[in-house]
């Protein structure tokens, strides 16, 4: 459906993009994960159109995408990071506006504005100025605005961004449906759990490069056995670095601290985990509150490049 | 009161302002521009720069001794820029704008001035004295009076010098010492046509109207920044359609909304200070067309100025203010120097306002509004390429 071939893009002496390659067949949820400036949405813009690469290309249904007003364009719908909305317009208008740049018109416009209204749950605000909106409403409105043409190519590039949990749920539902009607979605993320919950298959991206790509079970398995401990710590250090005594402690992979809880990697928990708690106990530091897991995404990235993905 | 705190705070905005590009140049850069424009136009310039001279057409169809002498004495003068014509051109001349009056010596006047030196005021009679005729552009009162008041000098003068060197007949010394003015002046403010009057309402809302049909392009190229910085951008860019749809259409939009501004100013002028179009209207037209798409390119250009919308619109707004300046939309150009009103046909906002001066109330043909027409679309094709050219198109989605 979709092929990125060789994408490289520099920006003078910055390279933002190296040689990024993957494919989404039809019908798949593919996530595009790394951290900020990792380079996923110039990878994205550069799917899109937005950004010339510097070398490569980009292949739908074996075609090659070549120029501004190539039709093969018209397949790819995206939903940009940042709003693509006018406030002082209506929904309705907003949506009529994107609608005609894909030549859409007349009574083939208003079944699409309808239908896409109709999805991420705005029918009944249809015709309300898009600046009385609350942020979901907006990312959510932003998104039917990428539907319109009805593509089977949808990017998303971190359409949750600055959202509350109740409409990022809504969108992710609004993101299931589309993937039960068959869309192929391509989603840049650096909310790991986001990626769990809705794609079939993983491109992690890093300093511009692909460090793994595969499917979402593949890629856990890239790091087999490791268990993760996260730790509520009542009295946390000072500086940015007071836990990185613990990455010295045999059987520690990693150690990141996350908001307000440690989260220390380790492949025999039984063997490791005493020692952690040793450590935190001997430099005075208190435990509230300890849970274990099996391996996520963030723990593969965090495997991966030694980073945590949120941290950056 | 912590000075602490207040220190703090005073810090914190001192910082704030010299951060805002926009706000440094239009509080330092502005104020010293504009006074030192004005005060170089009204006479502040260095006493070795030669003052703008005003264009008097002379039309001598008398050719005696004393007009000879006026027209020798006008054109010696440093206030005035003397060139003999016939009176139809010089009436066309004054009408176009090229000359600010024509003073025409009738036939005889040499002969029935000299006599009408020496008579008594209490004879004299309205058909006795030989009338001068002035032809004036009536937006420029101003020079008129000073151009009344040179002439009066010198026709008294060469008259005098005539009559007592006894080279006038029926007068010399020795006869009634009974001086009075020797001649009358006609003066015809050349407008349209005959008849019809000088609105100075007109200037007034050619030279405003530019003035902010510029500020609503600058806003347009602003807003295309702005546009840029948002998804709009990345979603219009994704979709299959040409750059040139995309800033063809900013363009097309800002010159839409240009027509409608001078639709409606001009509207409002006709309909409350009855401004008409007096000259061609399809040339009227043509002018306000070209002004628009002229404002549309020159928004587009806004666009390439800065890499931010707030330097865009600080350094596009001085850009702007300069423009006017030049262009005559707040002082009228013939109060500018001689070098500086030359120089002004380099900015197109001097083509718009004589543009819509001519067509306005000068009763310019269409033909004559090619001229201005022609140097704002060469403007807007100017402008147009350098922000095609310059113009960052590749931006993250």
């Amino acid at each position: 459906m979709l092929e990125v071939r060789g994408l490289h893009k520099r920006y003078g002496d910055l390279v933002a993009v190296q040689e990024v390659s993957f494919t989404v067949r039809p019908g798949e949820a593919v996530g595009l994960l790394g951290p900020n400036g990792a380079g996923k949405t110039t990878t994205v813009s550069m799917i899109a159109g937005l950004v010339t690469p510097d070398a490569g290309e980009v292949r739908i249904e074996g075609g090659v995408v070549r120029g501004e007003t190539d039709p093969l364009k018209r397949k790819m719908g995206l939903v940009p990071q940042d709003l693509a909305l006018h406030d002082l317009l209506s929904a309705r208008d907003n949506l009529a506006l994107f609608g005609a740049l894909y030549g859409m018109r007349g009574a083939e416009l208003r079944r699409a504005m309808d239908a896409a209204l109709d999805l991420v749950g705005l029918a009944d605000r249809a015709k309300d100025r898009v600046s009385a909106f609350s942020g979901g409403m907006k990312r959510r409105l932003n998104m039917a605005g990428a539907l319109l043409h009805d593509p089977a190519i949808l990017l998303l590039d971190e359409p949750t961004v600055g959202v509350d949990p109740q409409s990022r749920n809504a969108i992710f539902d609004n993101l299931e449906e589309l993937k039960r009607r068959g869309k192929t979605l391509v989603y840049t993320t650096h909310y790991m759990e986001e990626a769990e919950r809705l794609c079939d298959r993983i491109v992690i991206v890093d300093h511009g490069k692909v460090i793994a790509n595969d499917s979402l079970e593949a890629v856990r398995r890239l790091v087999p056995g490791v268990n993760v401990i996260e730790i509520e710590i009542e009295n946390p250090g000072q500086g940015a670095e007071w836990y990185g005594g613990l990455r010295a402690l045999d059987g520690v992979d990693s150690a990141e601290w996350q908001g307000s809880l440690l989260r220390v990697t380790m492949r025999d928990l039984t063997e490791t985990s005493p020692g952690v708690l040793e450590w935190l106990r001997a430099h005075g530091y208190r435990c509230l509150h300890l849970a274990s897991q099996r391996a996520d995404l963030e723990t593969v990235f965090l495997t991966l490049t030694g980073r945590s993905v949120r941290n950056l | 009161m912590s000075f602490t705190a207040f220190s703090a705070l005073v810090r914190r905005d001192l910082r704030l302002f010299f951060m805002d590009r926009r706000a440094v140049i239009m509080s330092f850069v502005a104020p010293i521009l504009i006074a030192s424009f004005f005060g170089y136009v009204f006479g502040g310039a260095s006493a070795d720069q030669p003052a703008s001279r005003i264009a008097v057409a002379a039309i001598d169809q008398d050719r005696s001794a004393i007009s000879k002498h006026v027209l020798a004495a006008l054109g010696a003068d440093k206030a005035l820029e003397v060139k003999s014509a016939d009176l139809e051109a010089a009436r066309a001349a004054v009408r176009g704008g090229k000359t600010t009056v024509a003073v025409v010596i009738p036939a005889g006047f040499g002969d029935g001035a000299a006599k009408s030196l020496f008579r008594g005021e209490d004879k004299l009679r309205g058909g006795d004295k030989p009338e001068m005729q002035l032809l004036y552009d009536p937006s420029h009162n101003a020079e008129l009076a000073m151009v009344r008041g040179i002439l009066t000098q010198h026709v008294m003068e060469a008259v005098s010098s005539e009559a007592f060197s006894g080279g006038a007949s029926g007068a010399g010394p020795g006869l009634s010492m009974s001086f009075s003015m020797p001649y009358t002046v006609r003066e015809e403010a050349v407008t349209a046509r005959q008849g019809v009057k000088y609105n100075s309402m007109a200037h007034s809302f050619a030279g405003m109207s530019v003035q902010f049909i510029l500020f609503m392009g600058i806003d347009a190229g602003v807003m295309v920044l702005l546009l840029r910085r948002s998804g709009v951008w990345s979603r219009m860019r994704a979709a299959p359609i040409s750059r040139f749809t995309i800033i063809g259409s900013r363009a097309a939009s800002s010159a839409i909304v240009a027509m409608m501004i001078l639709c409606v100013v001009f509207g409002f002028a006709r309909v409350v200070f009855g401004v008409r179009i007096e000259g061609s209207f399809a040339g009227f037209a043509g002018v306000c067309i070209a002004f628009a798409i002229m404002t549309a390119a020159f928004g587009l250009l806004v666009a390439v100025l800065g890499k931010t919308p707030e330097a865009a619109r600080g350094i596009a707004i001085l850009a702007t203010l300069l423009l006017v300046m030049l262009g005559g939309s707040w002082v009228p150009t013939f109060l500018f120097p001689q070098w500086l009103q030359s120089a002004s046909f380099a900015v197109p906002t001097r083509w718009a306002v004589d543009g819509l001066d001519a067509t306005i109330w000068r009763g310019a043909s269409f033909t004559a509004a090619l001229g201005p027409i022609a140097a704002m679309l060469g403007f807007a094709v100017l402008f147009g390429a350098i922000a095609l050219w310059r113009f960052r198109w590749d931006g993250p989605a």
